[in-house]
Protein backbone atom coordinates (compact mmCIF):
# COMPACT_ATOMS: atom_id res chain seq x y z
CA UNK A 1 0.00 0.00 0.00
CA UNK A 2 1.01 3.62 -0.75
CA UNK A 3 -0.05 6.46 0.83
CA UNK A 4 0.48 9.82 -0.98
CA UNK A 5 -0.48 12.96 0.03
CA UNK A 6 1.78 15.91 -1.06
CA UNK A 7 0.97 19.65 -1.30
CA UNK A 8 3.58 22.04 -2.45
CA UNK A 9 4.04 25.33 -4.38
CA UNK A 10 6.71 26.44 -6.92
CA UNK A 11 6.64 29.72 -8.69
CA UNK A 12 3.25 29.73 -9.92
CA UNK A 13 2.74 26.07 -9.85
CA UNK A 14 0.75 24.22 -6.93
CA UNK A 15 0.35 20.79 -6.54
CA UNK A 16 -2.13 19.16 -3.90
CA UNK A 17 -2.09 15.31 -4.43
CA UNK A 18 -3.77 12.75 -2.55
CA UNK A 19 -3.43 9.40 -3.12
CA UNK A 20 -3.42 5.60 -2.16
CA UNK A 21 -2.05 3.17 -4.22
CA UNK A 22 -2.14 -0.73 -3.85
CA UNK A 23 0.55 -3.03 -4.81
CA UNK A 24 0.53 -3.68 -9.07
CA UNK A 25 1.00 -1.14 -11.17
CA UNK A 26 -0.41 2.41 -10.92
CA UNK A 27 -0.89 4.94 -13.33
CA UNK A 28 -0.58 8.46 -13.10
CA UNK A 29 -2.03 9.82 -16.12
CA UNK A 30 -2.52 13.51 -17.16
CA UNK A 31 -1.17 16.32 -19.91
CA UNK A 32 2.60 18.23 -19.80
CA UNK A 33 2.79 20.32 -16.73
CA UNK A 34 -0.27 18.67 -14.77
CA UNK A 35 2.53 17.46 -12.01
CA UNK A 36 3.22 13.84 -12.68
CA UNK A 37 7.15 14.27 -12.67
CA UNK A 38 6.63 16.59 -9.55
CA UNK A 39 4.98 13.87 -7.96
CA UNK A 40 7.62 11.05 -8.15
CA UNK A 41 10.65 13.75 -7.08
CA UNK A 42 8.60 14.18 -4.13
CA UNK A 43 8.02 10.47 -3.47
CA UNK A 44 11.90 9.63 -4.00
CA UNK A 45 12.59 12.48 -1.72
CA UNK A 46 14.02 14.95 -4.61
CA UNK A 47 11.64 17.60 -4.00
CA UNK A 48 10.59 18.78 -0.63
CA UNK A 49 6.50 19.11 -0.32
CA UNK A 50 5.29 22.20 2.31
CA UNK A 51 2.93 19.69 3.66
CA UNK A 52 1.75 16.44 3.36
CA UNK A 53 2.56 12.44 4.12
CA UNK A 54 4.56 10.09 2.22
CA UNK A 55 4.74 6.41 3.24
CA UNK A 56 5.35 3.31 1.50
CA UNK A 57 4.47 -0.14 2.46
CA UNK A 58 3.73 0.88 6.15
CA UNK A 59 7.21 3.33 6.26
CA UNK A 60 6.60 6.92 6.43
CA UNK A 61 9.03 8.76 4.19
CA UNK A 62 7.83 11.89 5.02
CA UNK A 63 5.36 13.56 7.09
CA UNK A 64 5.24 17.45 7.64
CA UNK A 65 3.04 17.01 11.10
CA UNK A 66 5.86 14.77 12.88
CA UNK A 67 8.87 16.69 10.98
CA UNK A 68 10.12 13.05 9.50
CA UNK A 69 12.06 13.45 5.99
CA UNK A 70 14.04 10.07 5.31
CA UNK A 71 16.98 11.32 2.90
CA UNK A 72 16.54 9.78 -0.62
CA UNK A 73 19.43 7.33 -0.48
CA UNK A 74 17.89 5.92 2.36
CA UNK A 75 13.90 5.71 0.68
CA UNK A 76 14.84 2.73 -1.09
CA UNK A 77 12.69 4.20 -4.05
CA UNK A 78 14.15 2.80 -7.49
CA UNK A 79 13.86 5.85 -10.15
CA UNK A 80 13.63 5.38 -13.75
CA UNK A 81 13.37 9.24 -14.47
CA UNK A 82 12.27 10.71 -18.30
CA UNK A 83 16.21 11.37 -19.39
CA UNK A 84 17.24 7.80 -18.28
CA UNK A 85 20.21 9.23 -16.77
CA UNK A 86 22.38 6.51 -16.82
CA UNK A 87 25.92 7.25 -15.54
CA UNK A 88 27.81 7.88 -18.49
CA UNK A 89 31.40 7.72 -17.10
CA UNK A 90 30.66 3.94 -16.06
CA UNK A 91 29.72 1.03 -18.19
CA UNK A 92 26.74 -1.11 -17.99
CA UNK A 93 27.86 -3.25 -15.36
CA UNK A 94 28.91 -0.21 -13.13
CA UNK A 95 25.83 1.40 -13.76
CA UNK A 96 23.98 -2.02 -12.91
CA UNK A 97 25.96 -2.77 -9.62
CA UNK A 98 26.03 0.85 -9.13
CA UNK A 99 23.12 0.19 -6.63
CA UNK A 100 23.50 -3.09 -5.38
CA UNK A 101 22.18 -3.55 -1.55
CA UNK A 102 23.58 -6.66 0.28
CA UNK A 103 19.93 -8.42 1.63
CA UNK A 104 17.84 -6.85 -0.46
CA UNK A 105 18.80 -6.82 -3.92
CA UNK A 106 17.62 -9.53 -6.50
CA UNK A 107 20.03 -11.45 -8.24
CA UNK A 108 22.10 -9.87 -10.96
CA UNK A 109 21.45 -13.02 -13.02
CA UNK A 110 17.89 -13.18 -13.29
CA UNK A 111 17.84 -9.21 -13.86
CA UNK A 112 19.72 -9.99 -16.60
CA UNK A 113 17.78 -12.56 -18.06
CA UNK A 114 14.55 -10.74 -17.37
CA UNK A 115 15.39 -7.87 -19.32
CA UNK A 116 17.69 -9.53 -22.26
CA UNK A 117 20.89 -7.15 -21.46
CA UNK A 118 23.48 -10.37 -20.63
CA UNK A 119 25.48 -9.33 -24.05
CA UNK A 120 25.76 -5.87 -22.68
CA UNK A 121 27.39 -5.76 -19.74
CA UNK A 122 30.56 -4.53 -21.14
CA UNK A 123 29.40 -1.67 -23.08
CA UNK A 124 29.92 1.85 -22.75
CA UNK A 125 26.43 4.03 -21.95
CA UNK A 126 27.38 5.86 -25.10
CA UNK A 127 27.08 3.36 -27.64
CA UNK A 128 23.76 1.59 -26.47
CA UNK A 129 20.29 2.08 -28.50
CA UNK A 130 17.50 3.80 -27.29
CA UNK A 131 15.82 0.23 -26.06
CA UNK A 132 18.54 -0.76 -24.31
CA UNK A 133 19.30 2.15 -22.09
CA UNK A 134 15.89 1.99 -21.25
CA UNK A 135 16.59 -1.81 -20.30
CA UNK A 136 19.80 -0.76 -18.51
CA UNK A 137 17.83 1.95 -16.44
CA UNK A 138 14.86 -0.26 -15.37
CA UNK A 139 17.55 -2.76 -14.59
CA UNK A 140 19.69 -0.07 -12.17
CA UNK A 141 16.74 0.63 -10.53
CA UNK A 142 15.90 -2.79 -10.18
CA UNK A 143 19.73 -4.17 -8.40
CA UNK A 144 18.95 -1.21 -5.91
CA UNK A 145 16.13 -3.96 -4.17
CA UNK A 146 13.80 -0.96 -4.01
CA UNK A 147 10.13 -1.35 -2.33
CA UNK A 148 8.66 1.09 -4.99
CA UNK A 149 9.53 1.65 -8.56
CA UNK A 150 9.10 4.75 -10.19
CA UNK A 151 8.91 5.31 -13.88
CA UNK A 152 8.85 8.45 -15.61
CA UNK A 153 7.07 8.25 -19.29
CA UNK A 154 9.63 5.18 -19.83
CA UNK A 155 8.00 4.91 -23.51
CA UNK A 156 7.80 8.74 -24.40
CA UNK A 157 10.72 8.96 -26.21
CA UNK A 158 10.37 5.37 -28.04
CA UNK A 159 8.72 4.65 -31.41
CA UNK A 160 5.79 2.08 -31.42
CA UNK A 161 7.76 -0.86 -32.38
CA UNK A 162 10.40 -0.32 -30.01
CA UNK A 163 7.27 0.68 -27.21
CA UNK A 164 5.78 -2.66 -28.23
CA UNK A 165 9.32 -4.48 -27.65
CA UNK A 166 9.67 -2.78 -23.69
CA UNK A 167 6.17 -3.02 -22.70
CA UNK A 168 6.82 -7.05 -22.15
CA UNK A 169 9.72 -5.99 -20.11
CA UNK A 170 7.44 -3.77 -17.60
CA UNK A 171 4.91 -6.32 -17.77
CA UNK A 172 7.87 -8.97 -16.45
CA UNK A 173 9.21 -6.86 -13.77
CA UNK A 174 5.36 -6.59 -12.18
CA UNK A 175 4.76 -9.91 -12.19
CA UNK A 176 8.16 -11.69 -11.30
CA UNK A 177 9.32 -8.93 -9.05
CA UNK A 178 5.93 -8.22 -7.36
CA UNK A 179 7.61 -4.62 -7.19
CA UNK A 180 4.71 -1.90 -6.44
CA UNK A 181 5.03 0.20 -9.95
CA UNK A 182 3.85 4.28 -10.02
CA UNK A 183 3.95 4.55 -13.32
CA UNK A 184 4.11 8.07 -15.05
CA UNK A 185 2.26 8.58 -18.51
CA UNK A 186 -0.26 10.77 -21.28
CA UNK A 187 -0.44 7.99 -23.87
CA UNK A 188 -4.27 6.50 -22.79
CA UNK A 189 -3.85 3.22 -24.57
CA UNK A 190 -0.21 2.43 -22.68
CA UNK A 191 -2.48 2.71 -19.44
CA UNK A 192 -5.59 0.69 -20.37
CA UNK A 193 -2.75 -1.86 -21.36
CA UNK A 194 -0.70 -2.02 -18.76
CA UNK A 195 -1.96 -0.47 -15.09
CA UNK A 196 -4.69 -1.47 -12.35
CA UNK A 197 -4.87 1.95 -10.72
CA UNK A 198 -5.13 5.08 -12.74
CA UNK A 199 -4.84 8.49 -10.83
CA UNK A 200 -6.01 11.30 -13.21
CA UNK A 201 -3.93 14.33 -12.82
CA UNK A 202 -4.76 17.98 -14.28
CA UNK A 203 -2.93 21.38 -13.48
CA UNK A 204 -1.85 20.05 -10.33
CA UNK A 205 -4.87 18.72 -9.06
CA UNK A 206 -6.77 14.89 -8.56
CA UNK A 207 -9.55 14.77 -10.73
CA UNK A 208 -10.77 11.41 -11.66
CA UNK A 209 -9.24 8.22 -9.72
CA UNK A 210 -10.26 4.63 -10.62
CA UNK A 211 -9.36 1.05 -10.76
CA UNK A 212 -8.78 -0.84 -14.16
CA UNK A 213 -11.75 -3.44 -13.73
CA UNK A 214 -14.18 -1.51 -13.21
CA UNK A 215 -16.22 -0.90 -16.34
CA UNK A 216 -15.63 2.43 -17.24
CA UNK A 217 -12.26 3.57 -16.32
CA UNK A 218 -12.52 7.30 -16.62
CA UNK A 219 -9.52 8.40 -18.37
CA UNK B 1 72.89 28.60 -7.57
CA UNK B 2 73.13 26.24 -10.16
CA UNK B 3 69.83 26.77 -13.15
CA UNK B 4 69.09 22.93 -13.03
CA UNK B 5 68.60 22.85 -8.92
CA UNK B 6 66.48 26.56 -9.33
CA UNK B 7 64.07 25.00 -11.76
CA UNK B 8 63.45 21.80 -9.98
CA UNK B 9 63.09 23.59 -6.38
CA UNK B 10 60.13 26.15 -8.34
CA UNK B 11 59.03 23.22 -9.78
CA UNK B 12 58.53 21.32 -6.17
CA UNK B 13 56.96 24.03 -4.69
CA UNK B 14 54.46 24.71 -7.20
CA UNK B 15 53.88 21.06 -7.04
CA UNK B 16 53.59 21.02 -3.57
CA UNK B 17 51.32 24.28 -3.45
CA UNK B 18 49.05 22.50 -6.45
CA UNK B 19 48.49 19.69 -3.95
CA UNK B 20 47.96 21.43 -1.04
CA UNK B 21 44.53 23.72 -3.04
CA UNK B 22 43.78 20.71 -5.23
CA UNK B 23 41.60 19.19 -2.05
CA UNK B 24 40.64 22.31 -0.48
CA UNK B 25 39.73 24.11 -3.85
CA UNK B 26 37.39 21.09 -5.11
CA UNK B 27 36.08 20.82 -1.94
CA UNK B 28 35.05 25.17 -2.22
CA UNK B 29 34.52 25.03 -5.79
CA UNK B 30 31.78 22.00 -4.97
CA UNK B 31 29.94 23.87 -2.21
CA UNK B 32 29.74 27.20 -4.85
CA UNK B 33 28.28 25.05 -7.60
CA UNK B 34 26.02 23.20 -5.43
CA UNK B 35 25.42 24.30 -1.85
CA UNK B 36 23.38 27.03 -1.29
CA UNK B 37 24.60 28.47 2.99
CA UNK B 38 24.80 31.78 4.37
CA UNK B 39 28.28 33.16 3.57
CA UNK B 40 28.20 31.83 0.11
CA UNK B 41 28.88 35.41 -1.56
CA UNK B 42 31.57 36.14 0.91
CA UNK B 43 33.17 32.77 0.52
CA UNK B 44 32.95 33.34 -2.97
CA UNK B 45 35.26 36.93 -3.14
CA UNK B 46 37.28 35.56 -0.58
CA UNK B 47 38.65 32.79 -2.92
CA UNK B 48 38.67 35.58 -5.69
CA UNK B 49 40.50 38.24 -3.94
CA UNK B 50 44.19 37.04 -4.49
CA UNK B 51 42.78 37.04 -8.55
CA UNK B 52 41.74 40.41 -8.15
CA UNK B 53 44.52 42.18 -5.95
CA UNK B 54 48.36 43.48 -6.06
CA UNK B 55 50.30 40.12 -5.35
CA UNK B 56 52.32 42.70 -3.30
CA UNK B 57 49.37 43.21 -1.26
CA UNK B 58 48.55 39.72 -0.87
CA UNK B 59 51.81 38.86 0.39
CA UNK B 60 51.71 41.37 3.02
CA UNK B 61 48.57 40.02 4.06
CA UNK B 62 50.36 37.04 4.48
CA UNK B 63 53.47 38.18 6.34
CA UNK B 64 51.05 40.03 8.95
CA UNK B 65 49.33 36.63 9.78
CA UNK B 66 52.32 34.55 9.51
CA UNK B 67 55.05 36.54 11.16
CA UNK B 68 56.01 35.18 14.94
CA UNK B 69 53.64 38.07 16.15
CA UNK B 70 50.88 37.09 13.77
CA UNK B 71 47.47 35.70 14.61
CA UNK B 72 48.59 32.01 12.69
CA UNK B 73 52.37 32.35 13.08
CA UNK B 74 52.22 33.00 16.47
CA UNK B 75 50.41 29.53 17.03
CA UNK B 76 52.59 27.81 14.90
CA UNK B 77 55.69 28.70 16.38
CA UNK B 78 54.84 26.79 19.80
CA UNK B 79 54.86 24.23 18.18
CA UNK B 80 58.18 24.72 16.21
CA UNK B 81 56.98 26.12 12.95
CA UNK B 82 58.35 28.89 11.10
CA UNK B 83 57.12 30.05 7.75
CA UNK B 84 58.06 33.21 7.22
CA UNK B 85 61.31 33.33 4.75
CA UNK B 86 61.47 29.84 4.25
CA UNK B 87 60.22 27.31 1.32
CA UNK B 88 57.37 26.56 3.88
CA UNK B 89 56.19 30.70 2.63
CA UNK B 90 57.14 29.82 -0.94
CA UNK B 91 54.48 27.29 -0.77
CA UNK B 92 52.04 28.90 0.86
CA UNK B 93 52.29 32.06 -1.36
CA UNK B 94 52.10 29.89 -4.49
CA UNK B 95 48.89 27.97 -3.21
CA UNK B 96 46.83 31.25 -2.22
CA UNK B 97 47.91 32.43 -5.39
CA UNK B 98 46.80 29.57 -7.44
CA UNK B 99 43.51 28.70 -5.57
CA UNK B 100 41.29 30.79 -7.20
CA UNK B 101 42.23 29.75 -10.58
CA UNK B 102 41.63 26.29 -9.63
CA UNK B 103 38.13 26.99 -7.64
CA UNK B 104 36.68 29.06 -11.07
CA UNK B 105 37.64 26.55 -13.11
CA UNK B 106 36.78 23.34 -11.25
CA UNK B 107 33.15 25.30 -10.33
CA UNK B 108 32.64 25.45 -14.00
CA UNK B 109 33.20 21.87 -13.80
CA UNK B 110 30.65 21.06 -11.19
CA UNK B 111 28.02 23.18 -12.65
CA UNK B 112 28.00 21.64 -15.84
CA UNK B 113 27.28 18.10 -14.48
CA UNK B 114 23.88 17.65 -14.51
CA UNK B 115 22.35 17.20 -11.14
CA UNK B 116 20.06 14.16 -12.67
CA UNK B 117 22.62 12.01 -12.24
CA UNK B 118 23.56 12.73 -8.27
CA UNK B 119 19.87 12.43 -7.71
CA UNK B 120 20.37 8.90 -9.28
CA UNK B 121 23.22 8.33 -7.01
CA UNK B 122 20.85 9.25 -4.31
CA UNK B 123 17.58 7.17 -5.24
CA UNK B 124 20.08 4.26 -5.81
CA UNK B 125 21.43 4.16 -1.84
CA UNK B 126 24.47 6.68 -2.50
CA UNK B 127 25.07 8.83 0.66
CA UNK B 128 25.88 12.07 -0.58
CA UNK B 129 29.96 11.62 -0.02
CA UNK B 130 29.84 8.19 -1.75
CA UNK B 131 27.80 10.02 -4.44
CA UNK B 132 30.11 12.97 -4.72
CA UNK B 133 33.15 10.98 -4.87
CA UNK B 134 31.86 8.05 -7.59
CA UNK B 135 29.96 10.56 -9.74
CA UNK B 136 29.97 14.57 -9.53
CA UNK B 137 33.87 14.01 -8.53
CA UNK B 138 34.35 11.86 -11.92
CA UNK B 139 32.19 13.54 -14.30
CA UNK B 140 34.21 17.13 -13.56
CA UNK B 141 37.43 15.85 -13.48
CA UNK B 142 38.66 17.12 -16.76
CA UNK B 143 37.97 21.03 -15.29
CA UNK B 144 39.33 20.12 -12.25
CA UNK B 145 42.77 18.72 -13.31
CA UNK B 146 42.55 21.75 -15.63
CA UNK B 147 41.70 23.77 -12.90
CA UNK B 148 44.82 22.49 -10.99
CA UNK B 149 46.86 22.77 -14.24
CA UNK B 150 46.02 25.99 -13.62
CA UNK B 151 46.70 26.84 -10.22
CA UNK B 152 50.21 25.05 -10.98
CA UNK B 153 50.89 27.32 -13.87
CA UNK B 154 50.19 30.41 -12.06
CA UNK B 155 52.69 28.95 -8.67
CA UNK B 156 55.53 28.60 -11.09
CA UNK B 157 55.00 32.09 -12.22
CA UNK B 158 54.55 33.65 -9.21
CA UNK B 159 56.23 36.67 -7.88
CA UNK B 160 54.74 39.35 -6.19
CA UNK B 161 53.45 37.38 -2.58
CA UNK B 162 56.36 35.33 -2.57
CA UNK B 163 59.24 37.85 -2.62
CA UNK B 164 57.50 39.97 0.22
CA UNK B 165 56.29 36.92 2.74
CA UNK B 166 59.40 34.46 1.64
CA UNK B 167 61.76 36.77 0.27
CA UNK B 168 64.67 36.01 -2.54
CA UNK B 169 67.25 33.63 -0.30
CA UNK B 170 69.59 31.89 -2.95
CA UNK B 171 69.29 28.37 -2.28
CA UNK B 172 66.45 28.69 0.27
CA UNK B 173 63.31 30.35 -1.30
CA UNK B 174 64.79 31.81 -4.55
CA UNK B 175 62.31 31.19 -7.35
CA UNK B 176 62.25 31.10 -10.61
CA UNK B 177 60.61 34.25 -11.21
CA UNK B 178 62.22 36.37 -8.37
CA UNK B 179 65.61 35.19 -9.91
CA UNK B 180 64.44 36.06 -13.04
CA UNK B 181 63.99 39.77 -11.41
CA UNK B 182 67.14 39.49 -9.34
CA UNK B 183 69.06 38.50 -12.93
CA UNK B 184 67.53 41.11 -14.84
CA UNK B 185 68.55 44.07 -12.10
CA UNK B 186 71.67 43.56 -11.68
CA UNK B 187 72.67 43.11 -15.72
CA UNK B 188 72.53 39.29 -16.22
CA UNK B 189 70.20 39.54 -19.30
CA UNK B 190 71.87 36.30 -20.48
CA UNK B 191 71.05 34.05 -17.32
CA UNK B 192 67.25 35.95 -17.22
CA UNK B 193 66.73 35.04 -20.61
CA UNK B 194 67.40 31.37 -19.93
CA UNK B 195 65.29 31.63 -17.17
CA UNK B 196 62.45 33.01 -19.19
CA UNK B 197 62.97 30.28 -21.40
CA UNK B 198 62.40 27.38 -19.20
CA UNK B 199 59.87 29.44 -17.52
CA UNK B 200 57.68 29.42 -20.45
CA UNK B 201 58.56 26.02 -21.58
CA UNK B 202 57.14 24.10 -18.03
CA UNK B 203 54.70 26.39 -18.40
CA UNK B 204 53.62 25.68 -21.68
CA UNK B 205 53.98 21.90 -21.24
CA UNK B 206 51.67 22.06 -18.36
CA UNK B 207 49.03 23.91 -20.24
CA UNK B 208 49.35 21.38 -23.06
CA UNK B 209 49.35 18.38 -20.56
CA UNK B 210 45.91 20.03 -19.39
CA UNK B 211 44.04 20.45 -23.02
CA UNK B 212 45.25 16.80 -23.58
CA UNK B 213 43.47 15.46 -20.21
CA UNK B 214 40.43 17.74 -20.51
CA UNK B 215 39.96 15.82 -23.90
CA UNK B 216 40.53 18.89 -25.92
CA UNK B 217 43.25 20.22 -28.57
CA UNK B 218 45.02 23.27 -28.18
CA UNK B 219 43.74 25.66 -31.34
Amino acid sequence: MIDLAIALIQGSFSLDFTATLGDGVSALFGPSGAGKTTVLDAIAGLRLPALGRIAVADRVLFDSSTGINVAPYLRRIGYVPQDIALFPHMNVRRNLLYGRHPGTSPDLDRVLRMLEIETLLDRGVRDLSGGERQRIALGRALMSGPSLLLLDEPLAAVDLPLRRRILPYLARIRDDLGIPILYVSHDRDEVQQFADYVVRLEAGRVVGKDRKDSKDLKI
Amino acid sequence: MPIWRLTWFTVACAGGATLLVLPIGVLIAWALARGSFRGRTILEAVVTLPLVMPPVATGLILLMLMSRRGPIGRVLERVGIDVVFTWKAVVLAMAVMGLPLLVRTARAGFEHVDRRYEQMASTLGAAPVRAFLTVSLPLALPSVIAGAVLAFARALGEFGATIVVAGSIPGATRTLAVAIYTYAETGRDWEAVTLIAISAAIAFAALLCSNALAGKRLA
